[in-house]
């Protein structure tokens, strides 16, 4: 059984924030195949949200097939997480170098580097979200 | 179904109006934030809704009801300020009180609680801390099992691990039961993480109503270039500007991805929206005239 967190300060949707913490354990193992999550009653009793945002973290999970609610029982873990296989990630990581190096040249400095790509990583996941 | 709906609500005290012209939706199952400073008219607002007061115009429904008849109340359940109980009952006594005056008292669900809560059933309620006083009339307004629960500041004069613990006990209930909540308060950073409407109250009229999540998601704040603060695409409105000769700070409601390069785009807090509604007073004509020139730039 894993156990949630919320930081309000971050500026992350709180089901997102659900979201993501159920796939990082995902992705680490600390969830498998058949492992149940926390019921939305057990959430809301330790960190004091909304019942409805941990439902629809749970649809979400539920939409990307990863885990499934069993009416009356609870919400189980489907199959685990393992990420791109690494010669994608490899081939992204190209690609990515390939852009710093055109900012760099384009004369960006490191700061307005990054400024750039956070603001654009932002847009893209927001419309993702939207 | 609405859980509170409202239309045209007024309510004056003498001269002075306490609540002018409101009119909203509260959609059942809501967990609805009531925001304002003192003596926006919150308090009003509660105790019309239980029918401890007449509008003097327009009306409230309340489970699609008039407020304050019998059978409405057996299905709302009200918290008022400071938590009132009677000081030389026993925390069992109001139990016993509680079953008698209502149908359908869940006797069983508060004494879980109170044993949870490690609150003992022969404390009498003057001795309890103000987080138990607070939690034990919780717990009693929930055992009603309420479709709606009203709460009139319940988290004022508690500390913050008291409120959480309240937070916590509170959305447990709403968990079991799917009872609506309206829960006022000016502590919006407690409110942020357990209500999903927010209605912000200032001066007797609603600044900003609607869905928590849809007000942080269209407010940011912009950082750039104070010459062309006038009109940057994807805002749809300036609620809050504070111009250097070169920079300019500006707090907006978007319609929009805020694309243009020259302006950094930052998050915003629940709270800094809030005020800056709240704010808007002074500031209204100011936004008026900017938003009009964005929509004639736009044109």
């Amino acid at each position: 059984m894993i156990e949630f967190r919320l930081e309000t300060r971050s500026g992350i949707a709180p089901y997102l924030q659900i979201v993501q913490q159920v796939k990082h354990a995902l992705r680490l193992g600390m969830l498998r195949t058949g492992d149940q999550l926390p019921t939305v009653k057990e959430v809301v009793g330790s960190i004091a949200i909304n019942p409805n945002t941990v439902l629809k973290a749970y649809r979400e999970l539920e939409h990307e097939g990863l885990v499934e609610g069993r009416p009356g029982v609870g919400t189980f873990v489907l199959k685990g997480l393992d990420g791109p296989p690494p010669h994608a990630h490899a081939a992204l990581r190209r690609s990515l170098l390939r852009w710093i190096r055109n900012a760099i040249e384009a004369g960006l400095d490191h700061d307005s580097v990054e400024a750039l790509f956070d603001s654009t990583f932002r847009e893209a996941a927001e419309e993702e979200i939207a | 179904m609405n859980a509170l709906e409202a239309s045209g609500l007024s309510k004056r005290y003498g001269k002075k109006w306490a609540l002018e012209n409101c009119s909203f939706e509260l959609p059942a199952g809501s967990i609805a934030g009531l925001v304002g400073p003192n003596g926006a008219g919150k308090t009003t607002l509660l105790h019309i809704a239980v029918g401890l007061l007449e509008p003097t115009r327009g009306s409230l429904r309340i489970l699609g009801e008039q407020p304050g008849a019998a059978h409405v109340l057996s299905r709302v359940g009200f918290v008022a300020q400071e938590t009132p109980l009677y000081k030389s009952f026993s925390v069992g006594d109001m139990l016993s009180f509680g079953a008698h005056m209502n149908d359908g008292f869940d006797t069983e669900l508060a004494r879980a609680r109170f044993s949870r809560l490690e609150i003992p059933l022969d404390q009498r309620a003057g001795s309890l801390s103000g987080g138990q006083r607070a939690q034990v009339a919780l717990a009693l307004a929930l055992a009603k099992r309420p479709e709606i629960l009203l709460l009139d500041e319940p988290l004022a004069s508690l500390d913050p691990l008291a409120r959480r613990e309240f937070l916590q006990t509170l959305m447990e209930g709403v968990a079991d039961t799917g009872v609506t909540v309206l829960l006022s308060s000016h502590l919006l950073t407690d409110l942020e993480r357990v209500c999903d409407h927010m209605m912000v109250l200032g001066r007797g009229h609603f600044r900003l109503i609607g869905d928590t999540a849809d007000i942080i998601r269209t407010h940011k704040v912009l950082i750039g270039p104070s010459e062309r603060a006038g009109a940057v695409s994807g805002v749809e409105q300036v609620l809050h500007q504070s111009t250097t000769e070169r920079q300019a700070t500006l707090l907006v409601r978007t319609n929009g991805p805020i694309i243009d390069p020259a302006w950094m785009v930052n998050q915003v807090s629940l709270e800094d929206v809030v005020l800056a509604y709240l704010d808007s007073r002074a500031a209204s004509d100011a936004t008026d005239r900017e938003l009009h020139a964005v929509q004639e730039v736009a044109r």
